[in-house]
């Protein structure tokens, strides 16, 4: 209607815009996931409650990490203080405090900021710790590969019941304490069950930070993941400056989502043998990801586990073994076909650091560069 | 808490698209919200409440479209038991979220225009 007068008909129009309510937080995610995936670094998002173990399940991968020469780097947020970040910097893990004030979670504008002016490229395995929360940090995607959940056997076999958005969201669950578990009423098979009604693809690895069981499963679950991603002879410069926030506002050049496609491969499936049958069984999982897999997400996670096979004709109890125990087993030998992937070829050709880059390195703690073993 | 934060986006979101549209006023929202959103309704109604005031949506009336959430098989299609394992059992395939169940959106803005 008219306002001046208030004559004529008001003209009301529906807008329909079916639009996720955190477009822009996604976008700001998928530029993230651009700068890791062009740098060669895995990011992780890990998550769980306060004191569920995450910086402790850090701390005890950095031993492991080192034997393998990897280059660990972390942002770790909490509401106040930066003492996790001590935490992992003592433990040999380059790492900044990201405080967040009053906000529960991360979001990917907050851990985009966090990257200026920390080594993150240098990386070869990036965590991100998120703030410890079982709620909000799940719907944020932060641009990670993928989704750890840390969930510590003291909390109670049905927190997975409790908490389902969050373990919808994980690739991965640490079960960790484990130490603990002589010591206290649970049954981690009541656990695994719990988790397999909220989780559709459920893979756990038990740990205990503290005595190192199962860190090795861990570690070769990260192998895994980082097999298929390539690191660029010379990495692209990151010429944002600080507080830049160009992807929030949707304009000029922020839709990376194809940018960059697909740079994970599965080549993988056949690359690992399965602990417990030998290496000559099918793969009937094979067709899941032949079509459908979400490249934009860390859903492509692929699994190929134990899990799989062992629910075949066996119902429900099946559930209940650790998925992750048998099926993680690292890849100790190559392909049959004897022939490296390309991208391996690639990555090895092109070493590290880029030329022209000296290896400088400001944490004593930190390794001089060095061929990756396998 | 985050549902200040996502209050917050829906809010600039609506703005945006009515200094687009140069709105006079924005007579309502609407929403959708799924049980496995990790939003929870009511506190998001709450936190509009108290975050719509002295922006454009200050009358707009907010519509939230709950969905409750569901599983099932990819390839037949079959429904996951509420409260099952995710994983059909005559198919032994990975359950899949249905569409919605998750869903944290914008559906639709009425706004007045010139």
């Amino acid at each position: 209607m008219c306002t001046t007068c208030g004559c004529g008909d008001p003209e009301i129009v529906p807008v329909e815009l079916h639009e996720k309510i955190l477009a822009g937080n996604d976008r700001a995610a998928r530029h993230n996931r651009e700068h890791f995936l062009e740098a060669g670094v895995l990011a992780l998002n890990l998550m769980g409650s306060p004191g569920a173990g995450k910086t402790a399940v850090l701390e005890a991968t950095a031993k492991a990490a080192a034997a393998k020469g990897w280059r660990l780097g972390a942002v770790s947020a909490d509401l106040a203080t930066d003492n996790d970040a001590v935490r992992l910097e003592r433990a040999g893990i380059p790492s900044k405090a990201i405080t967040t004030g009053q906000a529960c979670h991360l979001d990917a504008e907050l851990v985009h900021r966090s990257l200026h002016g920390f080594p993150w490229q240098e990386t070869d395995v990036f965590f991100i710790e998120n703030v410890g929360n079982l709620v909000c940090p799940a719907i944020y995607d932060l641009g990670q590969r993928a989704n750890v959940v840390v969930l510590s056997v003291t909390e109670g076999e049905d927190k997975p019941l409790k908490y389902p958005v969050m373990f919808k969201v994980a690739d991965l669950v640490l079960l960790t304490k484990c130490d603990l578990v002589p010591h206290l009423d649970v049954d981690l098979a009541k656990v695994h069950d719990a988790i397999a009604r909220v989780m559709p693809r459920p893979r756990v690895v038990e740990v205990s930070a503290r005595t190192g069981a199962g860190i090795d499963r861990w570690v070769a679950w990260l192998e895994e993941l980082r097999r298929p991603i390539t690191r660029p002879a010379v990495p692209r410069p990151h010429t944002h400056s600080a507080g830049e926030s160009a992807h929030r506002d949707g304009s000029g050049g922020t839709d990376h989502a194809a940018a960059h496609p697909h740079a994970h491969e599965h080549e993988h499936v056949h690359e690992h043998v399965h602990a417990h049958g030998g290496t000559a069984h099918s793969h009937p999982h094979a067709h899941e990801h032949a079509h459908g897999h979400r490249h934009d997400s860390a859903g492509d996670v692929h699994e190929h586990g134990l899990g799989m096979h062992a629910h075949a004709g066996d119902g429900e109890r099946s559930h209940d073994h650790a998925h992750a125990s048998a099926a993680r087993t690292p890849a100790p030998i190559r392909r049959a076909t004897g022939r490296a992937p390309l991208e391996r070829k690639v990555k090895r050709s092109s070493g590290r650091p880029a030329p022209g880059k000296p290896p400088a390195r400001k944490k004593a703690a930190r390794k001089p560069p060095r061929a990756r073993r396998r | 808490m985050h549902e200040y934060s996502l209050v917050q986006a829906l809010v600039t979101r609506v703005e945006e698209e009515a200094r687009r549209r140069g709105a006079l006023a924005v007579h309502r929202l609407s929403v959708r919200v799924g049980e496995l959103a990790g939003v929870d309704a009511e506190l998001f109604r709450t936190a509009y409440q108290t975050f719509r005031a002295g922006t454009i949506c200050e009358n707009a009336p907010l519509d939230v479209k709950q969905v409750a959430a569901t599983w099932s098989c990819p390839r037949c299609d079959g429904p996951i038991p509420r409260g099952a394992i995710l994983r059909c059992a005559a198919c032994d395939q990975p359950a899949r979220l249905d569409e919605g169940s998750d869903a944290l959106m914008l559906d639709g803005i009425e706004m007045e225009v010139p």
